[in-house]
């Protein structure tokens, strides 16, 4: 409870500045932000406590060797220890300095890799999303929903409307059902691209001729706001991920609207051979 | 020989007309000399190149660089500059070629004539790379140049082709120094200098050199396969036609990972003669320091694959490299701690390496434990590609190596030039140094840890406050950049000179036996280290 307030403080204190939290989120970095985003799901919250855990150890670590150094320059500088030792050697404290970082990392090892594990795969998925990275925009396809498709592109800025946050909205966004555990495959069209979601821990490159796999179960309704983090040429800094979870109710709905609205993209002009051949390379 | 600076000995001190002494040199000290004026040259431009990128993100949206893939250029030929044309040509090139003969009292190295060939191609490698720049659009791949963006589809013209010519070129240049190293200091010791009586700076040469034997022909494989890629109709990293653009990163990787401590390990070497000299003890646990230094360099081979955690490795790959890299942590570990034995009981003189030392060391370990951060595989999911990894390895790998280069560079000016550095000045430039790269790395731990990507040109709005501090902290280090230049340009105009031993009692190894500046040609007769102490 106690890492928790620590890990959500400088977030918690920009909500106190800037007025009451609002029932949706909207996870994005916050101005003058030092820490991570908002741990939204299970795997997020296991990566997050283990990231603080590091942090205060190497806080601790660096502070140690900092006032070690500090001890020494001024106990041992030529004015207060004129005559040096000839000491080289102390068999004892070269086996502790050897044996107790080797504990230490034993100790991080295993919530390291605890959550690792817990991050990689789950069996009881419910539902499928097809990921496909393009230059310089986002596919997105629900092969559980009726094989809605679409693409995600970047709004332009003097396209924005108010409340649009800036090289990271889209003009469809991925809608998708909160409290539902959600399996992405991820593949690309070109080069390497990389799907990302810092508040859900996800962050999975897109490589043509290959799908790989991340699952996630995002926790609360809101905006899930990030961007590509694999250089992609050009416009690499243009082509954001925008996730928007909503209620299950909404999502039944949603998929109801999406069917008419992106019903081109599915019966489109290409022949349906090609579709499945590209359908097929996705789920190889 | 005399230890006055004033008695020098002439007559057999006859150096070369200019063009040969500089164009076709075989000599040690003038290949080393040449190598650090390459490095500065070099530092200046790849220099010029971050300031830019910084100046583009000092405030979200676009100023200055609206050509995205100049941008991308931009970050690329930092990164290639930076490496392989700074560091190592100044820490293996210059202090290695200038002092490891000097250190082991050989009379030159084992192969002048091929040390003349490295370093000429080293200038041919760098102007393929500037060239690879303003040829064409310029490659803007990253140093990491990962097909398909690498590729002719992605990348077509001939840019990408001079980047892959010129590390061809670069790395030829390194497997020759590397050999000349390795042969020079197993062969050409003095009587009485053993392996485990060579000084430290040596032996972090010597591991470094057959880091660079190693791992450079792993990636000349890697950039020939991407030449064929490209030109001739190959496919290995194609997926489209049976190949794997992962196995570019694998291959790319097994070189990239060994590369990082062919950049510090050299450092290491400085730091522990500097540290040694002004505490006037010898080193603390040599022989743990020797060795450490040889387990990183061999842990570092196996390791690679932290740089791909998110390529999509089965989990039981990544829990191993997760253990693997943070076993690194052990020898690194005695390493800081028996520099910090070394200063215990000594006689600390605060003098301008030594302060390049102790910055080493703090930025060094603020570096390295972020590298345990990311060294876990389910940390990598929030960090992989942030700023948090551009803040980690500035901090452990690139400024580490600089202060580890402006240490070396003020130990030992006065051997190389037999002139005083201006100590005031100096003092001066290392506080704005310093000062400089903190405020402009620090912040970026920030900025990673909410989530920025590397590599962009513009950013979301709310990233803008570490950004601009980020900025001004490269202001600063241009200063500190600088003033660096200035006291250069002093120093070689002083009057001052410095004598042989010009740090005292500390100073213990051969070099500090011959006069200042160290004669054209030195230990003609050799040194006998018979029956001496282990030198530290």
């Amino acid at each position: 409870m106690l890492k928790r307030f620590f890990a959500l403080l400088p977030a918690g204190l920009i909500y106190l500045l800037g007025g009451q939290a609002l029932a949706e989120v909207e996870m994005r970095s916050k101005p003058w932000q030092m820490w991570l985003q908002e741990p939204m799901s299970e795997s997020a919250i296991k990566v997050h406590d283990l990231n603080l855990g590091l942090m205060v150890l190497e806080t601790v670590i660096v502070i140690f060797v900092l006032a070690l150094m500090v001890y020494i320059l001024i106990r041992f500088n030529e004015k207060n220890n004129p005559v040096p030792s000839k000491t080289t050697h102390n068999t004892l404290l070269e086996v502790v300095w050897t044996a107790v970082p080797i504990l230490i990392l034993v100790v991080v090892a295993v919530p390291s890799l605890k959550a690792l594990y817990f991050t990689d795969s789950n069996p009881d998925v419910e539902m499928n999303i097809k990921v496909k990275g393009n230059q310089w925009y986002w596919s997105y396809a629900y092969p559980d929903n009726g094989d809605i498709e679409f693409d995600s592109l970047i709004i332009p800025e003097d396209e924005l409307e108010d409340g649009q946050p800036r090289l990271l909205s889209v003009d469809n966004p991925l809608v998708l059902p909160a409290h539902t555990k959600i399996r992405f495959l991820i593949a690309s069209n070109d080069v390497i691209h990389n799907f990302a979601m810092p508040s859900l821990a996800i962050k999975v490159d897109a490589t043509p001729g290959r799908v790989n796999e991340v699952w996630t179960e995002i926790n609360e309704v809101g905006d899930y706001y990030a961007m590509c983090s694999e250089l992609c040429g050009v416009n690499h800094g243009f082509m954001p991920i925008h996730i928007k979870a909503v209620s299950k109710e909404d999502f039944a709905k949603w998929v109801v609207e999406a069917k008419e609205e992106f019903a081109d993209n599915s019966s489109s002009d290409q022949p349906k051979t090609i579709r499945l051949a590209e359908a097929e390379n996705v789920t190889r | 020989m005399s230890n006055e600076a004033t008695a020098h000995d002439h007559h057999h001190d006859h150096k070369p007309p200019f063009f040969q002494r500089w164009f076709c040199s075989t000599n040690h000290k003038d290949i080393g000399t040449l190598y650090l004026a390459i490095s500065m040259v070099a530092a200046i431009i790849g220099g010029l190149m971050s300031w830019y990128i910084r100046l583009e993100l000092a405030e979200p949206g676009i100023q200055y660089i609206d050509d995205f893939q100049f941008y991308n250029v931009l970050v690329t030929a930092h990164g290639f500059i930076m490496v392989f044309f700074v560091v190592m040509p100044a820490l293996i090139g210059g202090f290695g070629n200038w002092f490891v003969p000097l250190m082991i009292g050989a009379p030159d190295m084992a192969f002048p004539r091929m040390n003349n060939i490295s370093f000429w191609l080293l200038v041919a490698g760098f102007i393929l790379l500037l060239l690879s720049a303003v040829i064409g659009d310029g490659p803007g791949t990253g140093w990491t140049v990962y097909p398909p963006l690498s590729d002719s589809n992605f990348h077509p013209g001939p840019s990408v082709d001079f980047g892959i010519l010129s590390l061809h070129v670069a790395g030829a240049s390194s497997i020759l120094g590397a050999i000349n190293l390795i042969v020079t200091i197993f062969n050409m010791r003095a009587p009485g200098m053993t392996i485990h009586r060579m000084p430290l700076f040596v032996w972090a040469i010597l591991i470094t050199a057959f880091l660079l034997l190693l791992a450079l022909p792993v990636l000349a494989g890697a950039l020939t396969m991407l030449l064929t890629d490209r030109n001739f109709g190959t496919h290995f990293f194609d997926p489209g036609a049976g190949g794997d653009p992962v196995l570019w990163q694998h291959l790319f990787w097994f070189f990239g990972h060994p590369e990082v401590y062919i950049i510090i390990i050299p450092a290491f070497g400085i730091i522990s003669q500097v540290i040694s000299t002004f505490s006037q003890k010898p080193v603390f646990g040599y022989l743990g320091m020797a060795y450490a230094m040889s387990a990183i360099g061999v842990v570092g081979f196996v390791v690679w694959a932290h740089h791909m955690f998110t390529v999509g490795f089965d989990v039981d790959t990544r829990a191993y490299f997760t253990v693997a890299t943070m076993v690194i942590a052990v020898p690194t570990g005695v390493k800081i701690f028996s520099w910090l034995a070394t200063m215990w009981g000594g006689s600390i003189k605060m003098e301008v390496p030594m302060l390049y030392a102790l910055a080493f060391i703090f930025l060094f370990v603020v570096g390295g434990v972020t590298g345990i951060t990311l060294a876990n595989a389910s940390a990598d999911l929030v960090f992989h590609d942030t700023y948090f990894v551009v803040a980690h390895f500035h901090y452990v790998m690139a400024i580490a190596a600089i202060l580890g280069m402006f240490c070396g560079f003020f130990y030992w000016i006065g051997k190389m030039s037999g002139k005083q550095y201006p100590r005031g000045l100096a003092k001066l430039q290392f506080w704005v140094f310093f000062i400089g790269v903190n405020v402009l790395f620090f912040p970026q731990h920030f900025s990673g840890l909410a989530g920025m990507p590397r590599r962009i040109p513009d950013y979301p709005d709310p990233y803008v406050a570490w950004n601009y501090i980020s900025s001004v902290g490269a202001l600063i280090t241009a200063v500190g950049t600088l003033l660096f230049f200035v006291v250069l340009w002093m120093t070689l105009r002083s009057k001052e000179t410095v004598g042989a031993n010009q740090w005292g009692v500390g100073a213990t190894t051969l070099e500090w036996t011959v006069e200042s500046p160290a004669p054209f040609h030195t230990h003609e007769e050799l040194p006998d280290m018979t029956g001496k102490a282990p030198a530290e």
